[in-house]
């Protein structure tokens, strides 16, 4: 029987990766990712897992670190935050291009400068387009159920891509809530065996990874990476079926709270997602506004086309960025309105929670007033708005 | 038995294969190519990284490999972090029962990704404790991008990025001593070896990869192109290399550190010597720049005496 139990969004993680056994992980400690690490290294230290845990001495090493181990056949993971990510960022392309399937837990945190240690997305919106796949998590159940999909996606054979799995740092990652975690032995036969076609150390076949690819291959490589990225589409809405059947927790790519009938839907990321279902009722009940959220779950591959559709019965849209692209906005509206494209909803961004600033439900009802005005305006102007900031 | 004996090695099949696109008289394959027949024998196997440079360029043009043994590519300064997860990897798989096999990993670098770039990541390698051997090629510059200086340059070396002009003599700065620095983090074994002491290299070698934990091996590898020397003279300056002392060869087992060759009062050779035969040094010999060889040959004294100093004190321990 699947247990239920109360532990932080890190804890949670950290379960699932003790359920992964994986064989090797690589880490290295930056806030709010700590305790994460810590968990597990309980779990090595009492002897739980098979795991080789390789303490480093940076984050470039540690993803440099779980690319060895996995081209030499090992299951492995790693978990980061913030600059630990950026620090990675050379190495996240090579994971990637060399087709490691790594399994990453990313405690979103923001990028200094100024330093701060709270949570907003640019470390992962830094890192869209670096050939991971990246889910994000509501709550701390999510957090524990993308991590264990996220072995099954990484190493399916028509992905074989990195995949992160985010979690908002102090809001999950340092808050207890309750989860239902699955049985060992049930766990252990979702994300079944690893096995790579071709390994470092397969010493009787010695393979060549990494060679130099100029004007004549590389662009093949990267062709074969984008139909792989494709492909895990297919995959990412398989596994999460699978998983539904197994806990009665379906997966897909978006997250649909009342949007079928809604005048007005919210697009987002992540924690504030929960918080915005609940927004989205007290608006239905208290201002009389057709509310509804989408969350977006699976955010590499990007899935533009069923994003479209179901903010096709909108009036007025609004994508909420916990991060900036500085000159253009927020990366997940732009995203989104390219989805749109030529559709004539009228769609606002708003920008919000930059190095952990609270979005409290009173500012996420507003949103849905503003929208209400937006949608009996018909235009967005301004179209980039700021959630909670002072003037 | 590991045999060092060249007819029995040159019997054996090449485990990096020729045509590969080194320049002619680069020491680099020479270091590779030993390095691999002393390891890969009985029933080892041999299982290799390198950091991005001449070697990795030269040998890995795909759809093409000069390697005959698992090779791995990842970065410039991650050849030690790659290799040490690789050697995790292999750690945990035979613990598992998944692997039985005997592995000897070697990460390569050349002295950018070593002395510089990459010396974090083998501080964290060497600290660490895996079991690994890394060998650094040093041809005292970044070649690979076209020669520039690097912490391996020698003092008064010409490159792209230190030149010698009206007012300029090359690089300004002594070289760093990598060879100390990596036992400093007291690891089993360290060396410094040159390759025309061909079983001074293949002996040491097969210390390092059959010392279970970290070990260390820097070899000069000459560089006609950033040296200005001769292709065919790559073996000689070694040897001179040796005799004027700019490269002493020598190793640290288990802390304690013995020279293994002291050129004789004959054979040595002042280092004006060495200088005089590469272009990258001739700026030197220009009346304005003349009195820097003299401090040259001092600092190199200094470091001769010292390593004199270490070995007797260690000796008499």
């Amino acid at each position: 029987m699947p247990e239920r139990v109360a532990k932080t969004g890190n804890d949670a993680a950290a379960y699932a990766l003790k359920q992964i056994n994986p064989d090797v992980v690589a880490a290295y400690p930056i806030t709010p990712q700590t305790e994460l690490m810590h968990k597990f290294a309980e779990y090595v230290a009492d002897g739980d897992v098979d795991t080789e845990f390789v303490q480093v001495e940076s984050e470039h090493s540690a993803m440099s670190a779980v690319v060895g181990a996995s081209l030499a056949g090992a299951r492995c993971c790693t978990a980061t935050s913030s600059a630990g990510l950026a620090l990675m960022w050379e190495i996240l392309y090579v994971a990637s291009g060399s087709r490691c399937p790594i399994v990453m837990p990313l405690v979103n945190r923001a990028l200094s400068s100024p330093i701060n240690i709270h949570c907003d997305h640019s470390d992962s919106m830094g890192a869209r387009d670096s050939g991971w796949l990246q889910l994000y998590a509501e709550n701390s159940q999510e957090a524990y159920d993308n991590v264990l999909q996220a072995v099954r996606i990484a190493e399916h054979p028509d992905v074989m891509l990195p995949t992160m799995a985010t979690l908002d740092g102090f809001i999950l990652s340092h808050t207890i809530e309750a989860l239902e975690v699955n049985e060992d032995d049930v766990a252990k036969e979702f994300i079944g065996e690893y096995k790579r076609d071709y390994s470092l150390i397969d010493v009787e076949n010695p393979s060549t990874f990494g060679p130099l690819a100029l004007q004549n291959y590389y662009f093949e490589y990267k062709k074969q990476q984008i139909d792989a990225m494709d492909a895990a589409r297919d995959v990412v809405l398989e596994v999460g079926r699978e998983y539904g059947e197994l806990t009665g927790r379906d997966y897909g790519f978006l997250d649909s709270y009342k949007c079928e009938d809604a005048d007005v839907i919210m697009v987002g990321l992540g924690s504030t997602m929960g918080t915005a279902k609940e927004a989205a009722d007290r608006v239905r009940s208290e201002n009389g506004i057709a509310a509804g959220v989408l969350k977006v779950r699976c955010f590499r591959p990007f899935p533009a086309s069923e994003i479209a559709d179901a903010l096709s019965g909108a009036s007025a849209i609004g994508v909420m960025d916990r991060s900036v692209s500085f000159g253009l906005g927020g990366p997940l509206y732009h995203e989104v309105r390219s989805a749109m494209y030529g559709s004539q909803t009228p769609t606002a961004d708003f920008i919000y929670g930059l190095g952990g600033r609270d979005i409290p439900l009173g500012d996420l009802k507003d949103i849905f007033v503003q929208l209400d005005e937006i949608r009996k305006e018909g235009k967005a102007e301004p179209d980039v708005r700021y959630v909670g900031l002072r003037e | 038995m590991p045999t060092t004996n060249l007819k029995e090695l040159s019997e054996m099949p090449e485990l990096l294969s020729g045509g590969h696109a080194a320049c002619p008289g680069c020491g680099g394959p020479i270091a590779i190519r030993q390095a691999l027949l002393a390891a890969q024998q009985d029933d080892s196997y041999v299982v290799t990284s390198s950091a991005t440079g001449c070697m990795e360029v030269v040998t890995s043009i795909y759809p093409n490999s000069a390697w005959r043994v698992p090779f791995v590519h990842s970065a410039f300064e991650n050849s030690a972090s790659t290799i040490s997860g690789a050697e995790a990897a292999y750690q945990s798989l035979k613990r598992q029962g998944k692997i039985k096999k005997n592995i000897k990993f070697i990460a390569f670098g050349g002295d950018g990704g070593t002395y510089d770039i990459g010396l974090q990541a083998l501080s964290g390698a060497l600290e660490r404790g895996h079991d690994f051997t890394y060998i650094c090629y040093d041809n005292e510059a970044y070649m690979n991008t076209g020669i520039q200086r690097s912490g391996a340059t020698p003092m008064g070396a010409f490159t792209n990025t230190a030149q010698a002009g009206k007012v300029g003599y090359g690089k300004t700065q002594t070289k760093k001593d990598l060879t100390a620095i990596c036992a400093a983090h007291g690891i089993p074994y360290v060396a410094q070896v040159s390759l025309h002491r061909s079983r001074d290299y293949l002996k040491k070698i097969q210390k390092a990869v059959n010392t279970e934990g970290p070990c260390f091996i820097n070899v000069l590898s000459p560089c006609p192109r950033g040296w200005r020397c001769k292709p065919e003279d790559t073996i000689r300056l070694c040897e001179l290399a040796v005799n004027t002392r700019v490269w002493p060869v020598y190793e640290i087992e288990n802390g304690r550190l013995s020279i293994s060759y002291k050129p004789s009062e004959k054979k040595q050779k002042p280092v004006r010597d060495w200088l005089e035969t590469q272009g990258r040094f001739k700026h030197l010999f220009s009346p304005k720049n003349e009195h820097l060889i003299e401090k040259i040959q001092e600092d190199i004294d200094t470091r001769w005496n010292d390593l004199l100093r270490r070995e007797a004190c260690d000796q008499q321990n």
